[in-house]
């Protein structure tokens, strides 16, 4: 994949509660970490998933290197705080320095963080924005924190739309002023082709349907679509045949029995029964993934897919799902 | 051995009035509620289940179209045993309104309703919605019929949130926002007028309106004050109820149900859930896990099933088109992935049990298909009874 998205400097991948975004966005930034290249994995809702999926100590506001791509390349990783971008954005552009402190004395900073409409999405996308732009070369920028691309483990489908509207959030508040010219500016790289939104998905009812939901949203606002990723995909062990045979009502058993013997089994009910029923369970599962399937090839994006790893996720599943990622070519 | 949560016994105990269903997000929290009220409805509770975010397949399978602020009955459960069920879907923007209507006066309230600080408040901002679920549901158990509570068992599910500790968090969040320091800053220009206030407080209250109206614009400060100053009205009201919500849920009318997976992301939230709870002296029934993996035949475990699937590819095919020696390896293999599923799903409620051995559970088997309708439901009320 690492050639589909070329120009895009910003990922942000989102997807249904438990679908698996951080990791998908683990190992999105691994397989764009190729030879030379520097990547960072940005977290926003203070939930210390990166450090969770990658197995490193808590991140906090500074970059540090989290993972190495199977390229070659570094995976940096940040958790972005409201509070401390805020703060970073004052002293930026204003200089703030004692006034910063001020602010944060009569809760100003708590206020504007939490409570001020929009303007915490806005701190957050903020930081990220600032990550994405920053250039070889200009002042205050630190040469190791120049990034070929910048993946955002956003929050989930039902929030996205509200997080990525930016400006929506801003037209009722700051109508004109700094925040409202950053808001712009934000937006306008949200839109661009510069930017890419993936959805992650399971082949099942309620997360394609949140994916579908998700599209027609993002659309309307309108944001740059990329992939559906399809993860814990599992590939079917029993094949058409097989489950062909399985899902006949007249399905004799006698010769899986004889196999089963032969295998110095103990052969009974309970075994022969289960196997037929595990099998019949795979048939019901395929035609509803097969449903699923057919209702994300609907929406028109290019898809992406990640096995199911069967011992779960540890460091070298993390890099398999990467270099599976990299390796793929986008079906369309 | 594991301690065994007696869901029957929960229902049946009639000294409790409210169970709360908490969890991270993608859990299956609004199914365990729906089941769980189903259940206790059918027998014989006068129930209402207080959804927040239900799947459209859900509020179908409760055969309601459309679920909003105020409880509907379902008709299609079996009230034989002289229970009844009310669901309901909250309504975050519209509860704090009847809040703000209700506490108020009529000229003031307008002027916050319409503020847009307000609307956002009310709409998103992150804590609206676990305060207005506690809001509502101190409501529902206000609500009186024929002289006494209409309901005798709520049931709550809560807002999809990164963490299940949000919604013990939010409420105060609120509080303290409203009694923060910097709303009273802002206050204080409209409170001053005509007093004499101390110079070092002016000094730094100007400085800090006019870096904010420097980096936010006029109008943005000038809103925010007048949502501020139109709130101050209600000041009491807000905090005092969320005190007062707070406060039943440690009542021992209230029992928490845990919902996980057996992921160990869901189980560490869990585990940090029940430790909070216990913290605060709040009352725990137990953990559910959702989406267990289980086979057809336990006894077959995932090593042996891979050898006999080995050995299965060495025998013989048979003539015709039938059933092959190759097809019994690929069903052997399809067990033996279902095995590893299962043997890492119980190993990762074993380190549930090991941290926390006298929180009783109770384990529901993965489905196949979301719930569609009420037996399903029922089915899933079965699993949670053991």
């Amino acid at each position: 994949m690492t050639s589909d998205w070329d120009g895009v400097r910003l990922h942000i991948v989102t997807g249904k509660g438990g679908t698996g975004k951080t990791t998908v966005a683990a190992a999105l930034a691994m397989s764009l970490a190729t030879e030379g290249k520097r990547v960072l994995l940005a977290e926003v809702e203070g939930r210390q998933g990166i450090s969770g999926v990658l197995d490193v100590p808590r991140l906090g506001e500074d970059e540090v290197q989290v993972a190495t791509g199977p390229g070659g390349g570094q995976v940096m990783g940040l958790a972005v705080d409201p509070k401390a971008a805020l703060l970073e954005y004052l002293q930026m552009f204003y200089k703030l320095g004692m006034a910063g402190g001020m602010l944060e004395r009569f809760g100003v900073v708590d206020f504007a963080t939490t409570v001020a409409p929009g303007l915490r999405d806005v701190l957050l996308i903020g930081k990220v924005y600032e990550a994405v732009r920053r250039r070889p070369g200009r002042r205050g920028v630190r040469q190791d924190q120049v990034y070929d691309a910048v993946v955002l483990d956003a929050p989930p489908t039902g929030r996205v739309g509200q997080f990525l509207a930016v400006n929506q959030a801003m037209s009722g508040l700051a109508k004109v002023g700094p925040v409202k010219n950053q808001a712009d500016s934000i937006n306008d790289l949200l839109q661009s082709d510069q930017t890419a939104v993936h959805l992650v998905t399971l082949l099942e009812e309620m997360p394609v349907q949140e994916t579908v939901d998700a599209v027609a949203e993002l659309r309307s606002l309108p944001l740059p679509l990329g992939a559906v990723v399809i993860n814990q995909e599992r590939t079917p062990p029993a094949d058409e045949h097989a489950r062909n045979l399985l899902a006949a009502n007249d399905f004799d058993t006698a010769p899986l029995a004889d196999d089963l013997g032969e295998l110095g089994l103990r052969v009974g009910p309970t075994l022969v029964g289960g196997l037929v029923q595990t099998g019949r369970d795979l048939v019901d599962r395929l035609d509803l993934e097969q449903q699923e399937r057919e209702t994300i090839a609907g929406l028109g994006l290019p898809t992406y897919h990640l096995p199911l790893l069967a011992d779960g996720l540890d460091a070298g599943g993390l890099l398999q799902l990467a270099t599976s990622l990299a390796d793929q070519e986008a079906q369309v | 051995m594991t301690a065994v949560l007696d869901v029957d016994q929960l229902l049946a105990d009639d000294s409790v009035h409210t169970i709360v269903c908490c969890g991270s997000g993608g859990v299956g929290k609004t199914t365990t509620a729906a089941a769980v009220a189903i259940r206790a409805a059918e027998q014989g509770r006068t129930v209402a289940v207080l959804t927040i975010d239900p799947a459209r397949r859900l509020a179908q399978a409760l055969g309601l179209e459309h679920l909003d602020n105020e409880p509907a009955p379902v008709e299609s459960i079996d009230s034989s045993a002289g229970g009844s069920l009310d669901a309901m879907m909250l309504d975050m923007k519209r509860t704090f309104d009847e809040v703000v209507l209700r506490h108020a006066d009529p000229g003031k309230a307008q002027q916050i309703l319409e503020n847009p600080f307000y609307q956002a408040v009310s709409s998103s901002f992150a804590g609206t919605q676990e305060y207005m679920a506690m809001e509502r549901l101190g409501q529902l158990h206000a609500e009186q019929r024929d002289g006494r509570a209409r309901w005798d068992l709520i049931v709550v599910d809560t807002p999809p949130s990164r963490s299940a500790l949000d919604f013990l968090d939010a409420p105060k969040r609120l509080g303290s926002f409203l009694d923060g320091r910097f709303i009273r800053l802002m206050m204080s220009p409209a409170k001053a007028g005509g007093r004499a206030y101390l110079k070092v407080v002016s000094v730094g209250v100007n400085s800090v309106t006019a870096v904010m109206s420097k980096i936010l614009g006029g109008q943005f400060l000038k809103d925010a004050q007048t949502f501020v100053a139109a709130l101050d009205t209600m000041f009491g009201g807000f905090r005092e109820r969320a005190e007062q919500t707070y406060a039943l849920l440690g009542d021992a009318s209230t029992a928490f149900l845990v919902v996980a997976t057996p992921e160990r992301d869901a189980l560490r939230e869990a585990s940090y859930f029940a430790g909070r709870l216990g913290e605060e002296g709040m009352p725990l029934a137990g953990l559910v896990v959702n989406r267990v993996q289980r086979t057809h035949v336990p006894s077959l475990k995932e090593a042996r099933a891979e050898v006999a699937a080995e050995a299965a590819d060495e025998l013989p095919a048979r003539r015709g088109k039938g059933w092959q020696p190759g097809d019994t390896a690929s069903l052997l293999r399809l067990h033996a992935d279902l095995a590893a599923t299962a043997a890492r799903h119980e190993a990762a409620i074993g380190r549930f049990t090991a941290a926390h051995p006298t929180i009783p559970q109770v384990l529901v088997g993965a489905a196949a298909h979301d719930v569609n309708d009420i037996a399903q439901l029922r089915e899933i009320g079965d699993e949670l009874a053991g």
